[in-house]
Parts: C-alpha cells; sequence; structure tokens
C-alpha cells in the first residue's frame, strides 16, 4: 500500500510495510468468516445427548476430555484472531450463564456463513448487520412469547432436577443423569435465597476424587478440605467443635523488614532463649483461652508448637488453602484472626461434627466438616475411574449447577431439542416478509441460520438431519406449537414438553444474543494486518 | 485473492488435530497397542517384564505388577493414558486387579473397532456396552458370597484370596506362606486400612520362604554407642525434636562475636541449653528415648550416663508406627512430663537378621502395627515380592471391610458373560450386537489366562463355556493341569470388589474413548527458554 506525495517519493504509512501481509476488503472478511466456520465446525459435532467428546493434549502431555464447549476452546491454543474472538464469546456465555457454550459458537459460525453469500450478492456488510440486528429482535420477542414458565419450591424440585438432566443428558455423566441432577439441584437449593431469587455459588464446593465410578458421586452437607490432622495423634472426631481460622504461622517469628539480630553476649543469648521458650506457650496459650476446640491454620506448624497443641488437646489442621478458610469461614460463622493476639471467643466457629475419614489403601485422608452453624455450605464429592472422569464431571455438574441457578433466578424456560430455534426460525422468516428492501435477505439469512444447531443436533444423533428438521417445521407451523422438537434418543415422540427436555430462557435469550454480536463484529472487519512468516 | 478460500489455520503452530476416524483410529491403536504389551502378564502362567530406568541402565526392575509396569512406561498416546489412569486407580482403590481393567478396557476396545467398521455408531456402541455392564454388575452381585457373618469362614477365605491374588506372582511356590503372613497382619489392623502400620522390612540374603511375620515391631536402626543391647519393661518417650544442635530460631538470629573467649562462652551456654533438655527429657523417666531426628555426641553421651538407650534418626513414618505400637504420643516439647503419654515395650533388644542389626522391640501395648520381614536371594526379588505382598495386603484390608468373594480362575467373567448374551436375545436393534461383543470382551479374559498357560486357549474356553451351559456354574479353569474344573473345589477365590472395580472402571475408560471424535495435541512446550 503505497501513496505518493507530490513530488513523486512514496509516503511509508505502516512500519515495516514489507514485512506485513494484508488483507482487505472482501478478501479479509472472507478470511475472517472462513477462520470462524472452521471453529464453529468443530464444535459441531459436541452438541446434543449424542454429541462426541474431543481429547485435548497440553503443552505437558496432559490428557483431558471433555464435552464442554468451553473448556474445549479454552485449551485449544488458538492463534487465528477471529477464532480467539469465538473462544471469548463461548467463555462469555459460560460465565454469564454456564451452559450452552458449544450452542452459541455454532450459531455464530452459521450466522457467518449465511452471510457469505449475501456478500457474494453485493451486499454490504452494515446492511447485513442492521438485517441480523433485526431479526435477533424478532427472534428474542418470539421467545419471550414462547416461553413457559416451571413452578418449584423447596420440597417439589422435580421440574428442576429435569431441567439439569437436560444439560447433563451430552455429557459423559448421563448415564447417571438422574442421581447427578438430583444431587446438583439438592445442593443449589441448599444454599439458595429463594425469597431474594440468589444462589451464592461460592457455597458449593465441588471436591474431585478417584476411585469408584460416576455414580458413587455424593452430596455432603458440610466442608471437605483434603487435608490430615496436624499430629497423628489427635482425636480423629471432634463434636460441637469451636473452630479457631488463624492466618498465622505456629512458627517462630521472623519480621518481614529486612534485620540482623546479633547475639554477641551470653547474656543476650539467654534473653532469647527465654522469650523463644515462652513464644510457643503464649500462641497455644492464647488459643487455648479463646476456648477454641479446633485450629485450622493457613500455615504451618513448628514441631514444638505441634506438640504443644497436642498437649494442649486442640486438634488442628495445617496448610489450608485460602478458598477453604474462607468458605469455612463463611459456613461456621468464624472471624478470619491473622494474629493470635486477637483471638477471642466471639470469633470462633462452630460446627456440629468434623472428622477424619481415610480413602482407598493410600494415606490420604480428608477432614469432613458437617452441621456448619451459620450458613449452609454443601460439598459435591465427585468420583470416577480416572481423573480425567472425574475432572468431566466436575464441569459437567457445574453446568448444572448453573442451569438451576438459572431457573431460580428466572423460571421461565423455552423447549429444547432444537424446539425453541426452531420456532424462532418461522417467526423470524415470516416477519422477513413484512420487511421491504435488502434487509428482507439478511433476515431470512438469519432464520436459516437458526437452523444450525437443530441440524447439528439430528445429524449427530444419527438422523437424516436436513429432512427431520424440515419435518419439525412442518409439524410446529401445522401445529402452531413451540415445543416440537427433535427426538435425539429415540423416545418416540417429537413432543419436548413429554420429554421434558428444555433450556433455561435467559440462557437462550443470551445465546441469540452474544452470536448476533459476534458475527457482527466480525463482518466489520475488513482489513487484517500481520507480520508474515509468522502465520 | 487465493488466500480467502485457503483452509484458515486456527491453531498455534506446532500444533497438530486427528479428526473423526483418524481420532478414532490414533485412540484404539494406543490402548490396544498398550493392553496387548500387558496383556502377557495375566494370570498364574503371566510372564514379568524387565523395566529399566532411562536414567540408570543398571537400576532395572523384574515385574508382573500391572500399574508397577504401566505407570514406569512413557506414553504419549491420550488414549493409552487413560488406560493407564485406570490402573493406577485400581491399584490406589483396591490394589489388584490392575492388569485385568486394562485388558478387559483393551479387548472392549477391539470389539468395537470391530463394530464401528460394521457402520454401528459409537454413541449405540456405548448404550449396548451401558446395558451391559449394569446386567453383569447385577449377576456379579448375585454370585458374591458374603462372609461377613462368620469370623472363623472369613479368615479361611481370606487365605484363600490371598493365595488366588499371590498365585499370579512371584510367591507362587510359597503362597501358603505368604497368604498366612497377609492374612495375620491384616487381622491386625482390626479393619484399619491404612497400610502404613505394617511394616514390610527387606533383607536380602537368605530364601523367599523363609520370610516371616515379625512378633511386635522391628525398627531398622542401631543402639547408641554403649549402650546396653536389651532393655525390659521399657518405657519410651517417642519425639521429633531437634537433638543436634539447637539454635534460637526466632527473629532469625544470628551469632555475632569479637572474641573466642565469647565464642567459648556462648558455645557452653548452648551445651548447658542442650544439657538441660536431655534432663528434662530424662526426667519424665523413661529409660528409652527415640527421636527422628540425629542425635549428636553430647546428648547421646548424656542419655547413656543415665542409663537411657537412645535411638536416633527414625524415620517419620517410623516414628508414626512406633508410637502406633508402644502407645506413646509423639513428643516435642518436654516441660510437662506428667502431661505426656509414655510408650512401653515388655523387651526391647537387638538382633540380627543376616548380616544387619536390628531393634525388636515385643511385647508391646498396641500390637495393631507389624513388621513382616522378607528374605530372598537378590534385591529384585525382594522387590518384587514386596509389590504382590503389597497387592495382597491392599486387597485383603478392602476385604475385611467388605467381606464378599467370586469365584476366580475365569469363572466369573463366563457367568457375566453368558447373563449378557442372555438378556442381548431379548434386546433388538444395534445394541444386541454391542452388548454380544461385550459379553465377547468378558469371555476373552479366561482365552488369555489360558494362552498365557501355553494351552489350547479356544478349545479350553469353549469347553467352559459348555459346561457353564450345562448348569455347572462353578466352573473354571484349571491352568496347572489344562483342563476345565470345578473352582471351588480348586479354592480359587477372589474379591468381590476387584472384578466390580474391573469391570466399571473398564467399561467407564471404553466408553471415555469411545465417545472422543477429535484430538487437538498443543504444541510442546519449549524447553531450555525462560
Amino acid at each position: 500500500m503505497l501513496r505518493y506525495d507530490s513530488s513523486g517519493k512514496p509516503f511509508i504509512i505502516i512500519r515495516d510495510q514489507d514485512q506485513k501481509e494484508r488483507l482487505t476488503g472482501s478478501e479479509a472478511r472472507k478470511a475472517n468468516i472462513l477462520a470462524a466456520m472452521t471453529v464453529a465446525n468443530l464444535m459441531k459435532t459436541s452438541i446434543g445427548p449424542l454429541g462426541m467428546d474431543k481429547i485435548l493434549v497440553d503443552q505437558d502431555g496432559e490428557v483431558t476430555a471433555t464435552n464442554d464447549g468451553a473448556t474445549i476452546l479454552k485449551n485449544m491454543q488458538v492463534e487465528n484472531p477471529i477464532a480467539k474472538l469465538l473462544v471469548e464469546l463461548s467463555q462469555g456465555q459460560d460465565d454469564e450463564i454456564g451452559d450452552g457454550t458449544t450452542s452459541v459458537v455454532v450459531l455464530a459460525g452459521a450466522l457467518l456463513e449465511e452471510s457469505l453469500s449475501l456478500l457474494e450478492k453485493g451486499i454490504h456488510p452494515s446492511k447485513i448487520s442492521e438485517g441480523y440486528e433485526k431479526a435477533c429482535d424478532i427472534a428474542v420477542k418470539h421467545l419471550l412469547k414462547i416461553c413457559d414458565k416451571i413452578e418449584f419450591d423447596k420440597e417439589n424440585y422435580g421440574s428442576l432436577v429435569k431441567a439439569a438432566k437436560t444439560s447433563l443428558g451430552s455429557k459423559i455423566v448421563n448415564q447417571y443423569t438422574e442421581k447427578i441432577a438430583k444431587i446438583s439441584v439438592e445442593a443449589v437449593l441448599a444454599v439458595a435465597d429463594l425469597e431474594r431469587k440468589d444462589v451464592r455459588f461460592d457455597l458449593i464446593k465441588l471436591e474431585g476424587k478417584t476411585g469408584g465410578t460416576l455414580g458413587d458421586t455424593e452430596l455432603i452437607d458440610g466442608i471437605i478440605i483434603p487435608k490430615n490432622f496436624s499430629h497423628p495423634q489427635m482425636p480423629k472426631q471432634i463434636k460441637n467443635a469451636k473452630i479457631a481460622i488463624l492466618t498465622c504461622p505456629f512458627e517462630p517469628p521472623k519480621p518481614k523488614t529486612g534485620h540482623k539480630l546479633d547475639i554477641d553476649s551470653v547474656k543476650k543469648y539467654k534473653e532469647l532463649l527465654e522469650i523463644e521458650q515462652n513464644y510457643f506457650k503464649e500462641m497455644t496459650d492464647l488459643v487455648k483461652k479463646s476456648g477454641a476446640t479446633l485450629v485450622l491454620c493457613q500455615w504451618g506448624f513448628d514441631d514444638e508448637a505441634n506438640h504443644l497443641l497436642l498437649q494442649k488437646k486442640l486438634p488442628a489442621v495445617r496448610w489450608v488453602s485460602g478458598t477453604d478458610i474462607e468458605l469455612i469461614a463463611i459456613a461456621t460463622g468464624a472471624r478470619i484472626v491473622p494474629r493470635f493476639s486477637e483471638l477471642t471467643e466471639k470469633k470462633l466457629g462452630k460446627a456440629g461434627m468434623v472428622t477424619e475419614k481415610s480413602l482407598g489403601t493410600t494415606d490420604e485422608n480428608m477432614i469432613v466438616i458437617e452441621k456448619c452453624s451459620n450458613t449452609k455450605t454443601v460439598t459435591i464429592l465427585v468420583k470416577g475411574g480416572n481423573k480425567m472422569v472425574v475432572e468431566e464431571g466436575k464441569r459437567s455438574i457445574h453446568d448444572a449447577l448453573c442451569v438451576t441457578r438459572n431457573l431460580i433466578k428466572d423460571n421461565r424456560i423455552v423447549y429444547g431439542g432444537g424446539a425453541a430455534e426452531i420456532s424462532c426460525s418461522v417467526a423470524v422468516n415470516k416477519a422477513s416478509k413484512e420487511i421491504t428492501g435488502i434487509e428482507q435477505y439478511s433476515i431470512r439469512a438469519f432464520s436459516q441460520a437458526l437452523l444450525s444447531v437443530p441440524i447439528a443436533l439430528a445429524s449427530n444423533s444419527g438422523l437424516n438431519s436436513l429432512e427431520a428438521v424440515s419435518e419439525i417445521q412442518l409439524k410446529q407451523i401445522e401445529k402452531e406449537s413451540p415445543f416440537l422438537g427433535i427426538d435425539c434418543i429415540s423416545m418416540g415422540t417429537n413432543n419436548m414438553k413429554e420429554q421434558y427436555v428444555f433450556d433455561t430462557l435467559r440462557g437462550k435469550i443470551q445465546e441469540f444474543l452474544l452470536a448476533t454480536q459476534m458475527a457482527k463484529m466480525i463482518l466489520k472487519i475488513d482489513d487484517i494486518i500481520r507480520p508474515t512468516g509468522q502465520y | 485473492m487465493s488466500e480467502a478460500y485457503q483452509p484458515a489455520r486456527i491453531l498455534n503452530q506446532g500444533s497438530t488435530q486427528e479428526k473423526a476416524e483418524g481420532a478414532r483410529l490414533s485412540n484404539f491403536v494406543g490402548a490396544i497397542a498398550l493392553s496387548d504389551l500387558i496383556s502377557t502378564t495375566l494370570g498364574p502362567k503371566g510372564m514379568d517384564k524387565i523395566l529399566q530406568s532411562p536414567s540408570n541402565l543398571l537400576d532395572s526392575t523384574i515385574t508382573n505388577d500391572g500399574a508397577t509396569i504401566l505407570s514406569s512406561i512413557q506414553i504419549s498416546n491420550p488414549a493409552a493414558k487413560i488406560l493407564i489412569e485406570i490402573s493406577k486407580v485400581q491399584d490406589d482403590e483396591i490394589g489388584d486387579g490392575t492388569t485385568s481393567v486394562v485388558v478387559l478396557a483393551g479387548e472392549l476396545l477391539k470389539e468395537s473397532e470391530k463394530l464401528i467398521h460394521k457402520r454401528i455408531h459409537p454413541q449405540t456402541i456405548i448404550k449396548g456396552f451401558r446395558l451391559a455392564k449394569d446386567i453383569a454388575l447385577k449377576k456379579l452381585k448375585e454370585i458374591a458370597q458374603d462372609h461377613s457373618e462368620n469370623e472363623e469362614d472369613l479368615k479361611k477365605y481370606l487365605k484363600k484370596i490371598a493365595m488366588t491374588i499371590f498365585s499370579t506372582k512371584i510367591l507362587t511356590p510359597y503362597k501358603s506362606i505368604f497368604a498366612d503372613l497377609a492374612v495375620d497382619s491384616i487381622l491386625r489392623l482390626k479393619g484399619s486400612t491404612n497400610l502404613e502400620s505394617i511394616q514390610i522390612l527387606k533383607k536380602t540374603g537368605g530364601l523367599l520362604k523363609e520370610s516371616y511375620i515379625e512378633e511386635g515391631f522391628v525398627l531398622d536402626k542401631k543402639l547408641g554407642v554403649g549402650q546396653p543391647k536389651r532393655i525390659e519393661n521399657a518405657k519410651i518417650l517417642v519425639a521429633n525434636t531437634s537433638m543436634d544442635y539447637d539454635k534460637i530460631k526466632i527473629f532469625g538470629s544470628r551469632v555475632v562475636v569479637n572474641s573466642s573467649s565469647k565464642l567459648a562462652e556462648i558455645e557452653e551456654e548452648e551445651k548447658k541449653k542442650m544439657i538441660r533438655k536431655c534432663q528434662k527429657i530424662v526426667d519424665h523417666g523413661i529409660n528409652v528415648f527415640i527421636n527422628r531426628q540425629l542425635i549428636y555426641n553430647l546428648p547421646e553421651q548424656f542419655f547413656t550416663d543415665h542409663g537411657v538407650v537412645s535411638i536416633e534418626h527414625a524415620d517419620f513414618a517410623g516414628i508414626e508406627r512406633l508410637s502406633l505400637v508402644t502407645g506413646g504420643e509423639i513428643v516435642s516439647t518436654f516441660d510437662h512430663p506428667e502431661l505426656v503419654t509414655l510408650g512401653t515395650a515388655k523387651l526391647i533388644e537387638e538382633i540380627m537378621i543376616g548380616e544387619d542389626k536390628l531393634i525388636r522391640f515385643s511385647g508391646c501395648k498396641e500390637p495393631s502395627a507389624c513388621t513382616i520381614i522378607l528374605r530372598g536371594s537378590s534385591k529384585q526379588i525382594l522387590d518384587e515380592a514386596e509389590r504382590s505382598l503389597h497387592d495382597g495386603l491392599a486387597v485383603l484390608s478392602q476385604m475385611v471391610k467388605n467381606p464378599k468373594t467370586v469365584l476366580g480362575a475365569g469363572c466369573t467373567e463366563i457367568i457375566m458373560a453368558q447373563a449378557i448374551e442372555e438378556a442381548a436375545k431379548e434386546t433388538s436393534g444395534k445394541i444386541q450386537i454391542a452388548m454380544e461383543a461385550f459379553a465377547r470382551a468378558l469371555t476373552r479374559i479366561p482365552t488369555i489366562i489360558a494362552n498365557n498357560a501355553g494351552y489350547d486357549a479356544e478349545q479350553l474356553v469353549s469347553e467352559l463355556k459348555t459346561s457353564h451351559y450345562k448348569g455347572n456354574n462353578t466352573f473354571g479353569l484349571d491352568v496347572t493341569n489344562g483342563k476345565v474344573c470345578d473352582v471351588q473345589e480348586l479354592g480359587i477365590i477372589e474379591s468381590f470388589l476387584v472384578k466390580k472395580g474391573m469391570l466399571l472402571k473398564a467399561s467407564e475408560a471404553t466408553e471415555m474413548i469411545l465417545r472422543v471424535d477429535h484430538i487437538m495435541y498443543s504444541a510442546p512446550r519449549q524447553r531450555g527458554m525462560n
């Protein structure tokens, strides 16, 4: 790209221009769209209850097997800037909603794919964008029209379990959906404030442990920390524990400021010795005086301090991680105490039962803190035959937890199995006929793109995808029922209401909005500049 | 212009990916190769492997233990890694069956490969496998015998199980001796599964069959110099404290002096400090002092003078075991003798095993910890014997908790396979084919066992199947004589937990591998760069 001044000398506009590659205009757009489509196509096979998983091998050769869109994209190490945007997109959906991370990428990919043919017709990208914007509006309004409400309360949460099951259906845990969905919902309900419609996620802890199968996953009413008591002869069980949470070490003090303390005489030696000998005694006395019966410490213990704790009958746990400390503090109503001198009885937390449990034949123990006094805190202990399964189990349960939380916040749902998408597609298509001008094309393209998710769903389920989707489309128009979808697991009915397959309205709306936004953003780019040789 | 139509590069440089059939192929090949590699070690006549460490060629291990083999081979194939992982988990959880779990998963994958060639979708195979697994598990629970009622009975069965486990290992010739050893030491644990409290001491020299269980506890340490070699009615203080030089730790203090006389004074003071500490220790009214850390000459001499025997540098596990055995607590401060629980032993003496001197504690308060002394002619043999013994102990310790048994020698696998086949007949659709495949994979296990023993495996296994059809549900393979016979009579009994773990873990791993249709490899981390 060269420009010349009046005397014919070239200006250099971009530094080191000869070392950079440049794509402009329609070429740039096409390259971007292709990149986005590649990513979307990659994700397509993971959609639905019969979707497949991906294995990701990281830099150090560690293996992750997963079905979760956000996890796949995050660990894929993409380089292409457009692909990176899609990773962000999936991440955005994950942070906000926690589910539908795959669908959002597939939908964005489809929107861009459709725009390709519009571009070839010579329609200006900004016109396409405008059309998509309008179409998205129509679709979201339609979603609000067709949405349904589910009812539940603390006792009758059957409908929530069903929603969680939809989310778990596509993961490896689907063998035990019933049980795991129930665990997830119970966990959320345990910490949920139904009146304020709020769920504090930090009160649910997910702990993984290899051994057994995914079916052995359990919900524990309390907190688990993977630690031992600091001295082997401390009692393994404490009833009605009063817990002191310390963030100062039971170790000889070392001021952080640079210093030197020199011993140059016997007198000084003796003085220091005395200070030292009293130091640990003071520490333990202070703890004992506060009335604590259990000490949890973020740092380590000196041998002598450890023994003093044993002698004073103060069971203690060392090296408890920061997040665990916070969780325990919330659950037991304890205050985190940074100095021994600040420890008082008021700052102690209370728990009905603390036990150390051993697992399997290895020397691994965990400490279970149950019946905490303050807030309900629960732990989901995920079991599995190998660590990859456990990790995937944790991710899947996290998704199910998110879905349940979303339903508590907003109990409106739309039907899954592609039903909502198909219904929206029909509505958008209908609306396009009332709009004159070029936008009509792009609105119609949007309606086509919406079908991409049901098509992927059907083809992953081994159906003749286009035929199946068009059949549902027809049925929906005939019967005017927005809950007909793809029968993925051969239940014999297309009625998603009967199959109890549903997604949250919030998630679906978010999915449409994010995908549209992303497509618009990518369409707007008309220039790619990058250094050569690196690409 | 053309660039826009080229396939877009998405991944980082150096990253690779495998898609659909390619990914599946790479998974199958990796997993099956691994299971083939290990399948020759299966069964009583299975072979061993030599593992050479990459760093030190002289350091080699000879073993038959699946988990040990798999954890030492270096593998980059992700599916093979999953199999290695399940073997490790089986080892941690139950202790034995580490080979069978991988072999079963491998066979399941082999069968699925055939099915995929028949154009059956992986998800359909998974469905069939799940159904088959549930049926097999149900059958397994049905045929499992519970021995929790009768304690005498339990002991008998424990021994049989131990013998079955040891019969596939190096301990075969002396399996009865070792089974007794293992059962005896497990029963001492009284239901605890913490195998740490069973110490296995390996001493080269002698024969494997000369191994024995030591009544009491043996510590592989020496008594202090000039101290009595035999102490009766010992009162023991188990400690974890520094007895070398006990410097002042607070405020990061250090000694800085400007003359040697001052240094001498401080040194004198330090000595006094140590002596005071020793005096406090002696004031506990003890005659044996055992420390985890070093004991320097000065305190050692002090102890000798005061008639206290000192043992230094007992490692951490040793200390914990000692405190278990003698009932004393591990002490680090010595200001309150009245609060400290001392350990006791009727007799402590120095004994010789082979050429080494060891310390034996007998007549202890709490005999829950014990020591098994292994003898053998070489380090490799001893290592392998220890691994085998550990497998046995692990299974037995779980057995005490859940005393259910099933028949071994391929009998259980055939029963499960036939239950699946029976159910498959009533299932229509492609799932049926997958279920049959699962049954075939299960039958492969006795086939491999027979194969490894050098018999006509197909012939034997088909005979075995027929006898099961005829209703002889306790029949299995007798690999010593190469025929089909009643396993109950042979007394080959296995733990229900091992079989259950094998079934569940293998099918879970298979499912996981089958579900994959895409593998992405990140570029290996660059080494040598910041």
